[in-house]
């Protein structure tokens, strides 16, 4: 599943991050890392980006770029 | 003996309160410059203490030290290159985790560092415990915490700062990020590798190369190509045989693989080094942004602080405006008296008092305005109103961090433009760049301020208003059809951190604004003053005219005829008469003045230029006025001064001035086709600068000023021309 599917409210584990090298770089070096867990905390007024928490931190993240980011383990946390 | 001056290098990530630290040590001592080559920021200051002479260099703030973005390459080759005493790694201690990611590439570096973790109340509240003892163990290095905004530990950072650098430390250390057996293996063989082909060439340690030629950096290539000639390519070429076998095995680039490791590495100190107390409280932020950042309340609240910005700093700005009027007006009158009559004593009242003038009575504007965007960005709020516009810069095919440079423009276009260095991609860069002017700057108010309140009067705030949303439409429009011709490109990712909500600190508020004022009242005291000069001397000559009646005589006739009815009168009459009198002259040499400025240079220019400027509604002094403007958009303002206000009082200019233009040819529609005009025209000489700095080519400032000129003139035609059809002239 793309990280850009979920709702607010779900959270979901990293499986594996795609796009091309300094995209990808730069997501892992925000902590975009498999097995971690992001929780999607909303979404823009205009549906886009999307804000998400990962690692205690809020980063924001465009659709487009949210759904290069396979997640698993899909669960409701709120 | 012990060293007396020592070098401290600031690095962290953004929002790590990196800024408020370096505020505390060095105050407001600070000096803000550029980094050699490039447009990045630099900012410097000093202290002493103890004896020792401390210069603080604060690093761009950045995530990480791979060599993507401007800053990141010029923070980490001033680490190397510069070799500063001591490097001060600034964490935020709530945000600890991603926070060590910089931080271990600081040590990677293996020169003497500190780690501070700032924000230690934050930490505390979210419930999170941090064993420093265990930290200091495990990194390695001197660890202390501090409270930025609480001015708390200041001064042992102070004293750490100090005796680190006077310690003698073994480098490199021995504990590290170990990459995982392959990959060190491959560490030690290139590294065993390079240290046979150079005995002592490479300034940086061999153990950081390898890890940089693994990981495929691009500068640090080029530095060994340029330090171990000639054995250059063949370490490149190793290092590119080991990446191979590398990415092979891994079935993934090494770079991505040794970023995994890293924050494995990471990982495990966490796990020993914090422990969350308790689960956490209210989270304040969070809760701010379920309304700033609501669905629906979101925006709306975005352009309500948008509009009560702009509220406060015309209306609260409208008091200091006249003292500053008033000062600027006595200093005139006083410099008149005190200097003898002639050429010297009109440059220096009418040429530089009176242009200067007419520019420093907005300073308080200025000063209101980038408090406003101070407030903005210390809070917080900055990556929210990013985040919120996001989607609105994307249809103009740019990034959401394009629209904080965007808004900056509101204020000046010069600082603006410098902001835009924050946008990772080049096409995003120019892009912002060449728009930006369409942002009204505050040089720009004045001439809304004065060609509204003369026009407009009660609706004046609307009419500015909405010149304001126009510049916005025409940037939305403009970039848009840029993007799908000259910049075609992808979008940088938008990968934005939304820092928490913090209180601004009101000493780090009144620095960044008076910071970014500062360029402003430079542009006073340089290119204003310049341009003063200029256009005084084209008003002021040629200094003997041809006039088309001889107003000598005719005043001589006036006092002659009236000097005898007076000298015959008696009673109330004599009064009347002198009254009768006086004004009969003064109209007269107004229209002396006013014939004398037609027949300047300046106003042979402008009556040459005056059949482009009439299908848009603008007469001879209105050209002569906007091709001032070119030096800076406020100069219109004092141009419109000499132009129009001929034979006014001193001390009550602008309000004469507006008297005057409302008895011109002027019309409330020509006077906003002009408002327009003036708000899309070649942005200014200080703009254009800094457009081809950042930049780096002629090509595009040369650009921008043709095609904002074109685009201002069919703009500014369209209104009148439409305005006149639908019969509003």
């Amino acid at each position: 599943m793309d990280l850009s599917e979920l709702k607010e409210g779900q959270t979901a584990t990293v499986a594996r991050v795609g796009g091309d090298g300094p995209f990808r770089r730069r997501l892992l070096e925000m902590g975009f890392l498999r097995g971690t867990d992001i929780y999607v905390e909303k979404y823009a007024p205009l549906r886009d980006p999307i804000e998400l928490i990962l690692k205690g931190y809020h980063v924001s993240l465009r659709m487009d770029e949210a759904a290069r980011i396979q997640v698993e383990n899909v669960r409701d946390s709120r | 003996m012990p060293k007396k001056s020592i070098t401290i290098a600031l690095a962290g990530n953004p929002n790590s309160g990196k800024s408020t630290i370096f505020n505390n040590l060095t105050g407001t001592r600070q000096k803000v410059g550029n980094w050699p080559g490039v447009t990045v920021e630099k900012k410097e200051g000093h202290l002493k203490t103890n004896g020792y002479d401390l210069a603080v260099v604060d690093l761009p703030g950045t995530y990480s030290l791979t060599a993507y973005s401007i800053e990141e390459i010029v923070a980490r080759n001033f680490i190397l290159d510069e070799k500063p005493d001591v490097v001060v790694g600034i964490i935020d201690a709530s945000n600890l985790e991603r926070n060590l990611y910089l931080a271990t590439q600081l040590r990677e570096l293996d020169t003497k560092v500190i780690f501070v973790l700032n924000m230690a109340d934050c930490a505390r509240e979210r419930g999170i415990k941090i064993d420093a003892d265990k930290l200091r163990e495990l990194l390695d290095v001197p660890v202390i915490f501090t409270v930025g905004n609480r001015n708390q530990g200041t001064s042992e950072l102070l004293k750490t700062i100090i005796s680190t650098a006077e310690a003698e430390i073994d480098l490199p250390r021995t504990r590290r990020v170990y990459y995982g057996k392959d990959i060190e293996k491959a560490i030690n063989e290139l590294s065993e590798f390079i240290r046979e082909k150079t005995s002592a060439g490479l300034p940086y340690h061999i153990r950081w190369i390898a890890i940089k030629l693994l990981e495929n950096d691009k500068i640090v290539k080029e530095r060994v190509l340029e330090y171990t000639n000639p054995y250059g390519e063949a370490i490149l070429q190793e290092a590119e045989l080991k990446r191979e076998h590398l990415r092979e095995f891994f079935d993934e680039e090494p770079e991505i693989v040794m970023t995994d490791h890293r924050y494995g590495f990471i990982a495990g100190i966490m796990k020993e080094v914090e422990k969350t107390v308790s689960k956490q409280r209210v989270d304040v932020s969070r809760q701010i942004d379920q309304v700033l950042t609501n669905r629906l309340l979101g925006l709306p609240i975005f352009v309500f602080f948008i509009w009560a910005m702009f509220q406060l700093t015309f209306s609260l700005g409208a008091y200091p405006m006249d003292w500053i009027d008033a000062g600027v007006g006595w200093l005139g009158v006083g410099a008149d008296r005190i200097l003898p009559e002639g050429l010297f004593a009109d440059l220096i009242v009418n040429g530089i008092i009176a242009g200067v003038g007419s520019v420093a009575i907005f300073l308080p504007n200025i000063l209101i305005l980038f408090f406003c965007i101070a407030l903005f960005e210390d809070t917080g709020y900055m990556a929210r109103a990013a985040f919120l516009m996001d989607k609105v810069m994307h249809l103009i095919g740019l990034h959401g961090k394009s629209f904080i440079p965007m808004l900056m423009g509101f204020g000046c276009n010069v600082p603006a433009i410098m902001a835009t260095r924050t946008l990772e991609s080049e096409k995003d860069r120019i892009l912002t760049i060449l728009i930006n002017p369409m942002m009204s700057c505050a040089a720009r108010l004045p001439v809304y301020i004065l060609l509204a309140g003369a026009f407009f009067g009660a609706k004046a705030g609307n009419a500015i208003f909405s010149i304001y949303a126009l510049g916005i439409v025409l940037a939305i429009s403009v970039g848009r059809l840029f993007r799908s011709t000259l910049l075609r490109g992808k979008v940088a990712p938008f990968v934005m951190e939304l820092p928490p909500y913090r209180v601004p600190m009101f000493k780090g508020l009144l620095i960044h604004m008076w910071d970014r004022s500062k360029i402003f009242l430079k542009k006073i005291g340089g290119v204003i003053l310049i341009g003063s000069v200029i256009i005084w001397f084209l008003s002021a000559f040629p200094k003997h005219v041809q006039f088309s009646r001889n107003y000598e005589s005719e005043i001589a006739n006036i006092s002659v005829h009236y000097d005898a009815s007076i000298a015959a009168a008696q009673g109330d009459l004599v009064e009347k008469l002198v009254s009768e009198r006086d004004e009969a002259i003064s109209a007269l040499e107004v229209l002396r003045a006013r014939e004398k400025v037609e027949r300047s240079y300046i106003g042979r220019l402008g009556k040459v230029l005056s059949p482009v400027f009439a299908p848009i509604g603008m007469d001879w002094r209105g050209s002569v006025a906007v091709l001032t403007g070119f030096v800076a958009k406020e100069i219109v303002v004092s141009t419109m001064g000499v132009l129009y206000a001929v034979g006014a009082e001193e001390d009550e200019k602008s309000d004469a001035l507006k008297v005057a233009l409302r008895k011109s040819n002027m019309t409330p529609l020509s006077a906003y086709a002009m408002m327009a005009f003036v708000l899309i025209y070649v942005p200014c000489l200080a703009t254009v600068a800094v457009i081809r700095r950042e930049t780096n080519s002629w090509k595009w400032a040369v650009f921008s000023i043709t095609y904002s000129t074109i685009l201002a003139w069919l703009v500014a035609f369209l209104i009148y021309q439409g305005g006149k059809v639908v019969g509003l002239a």
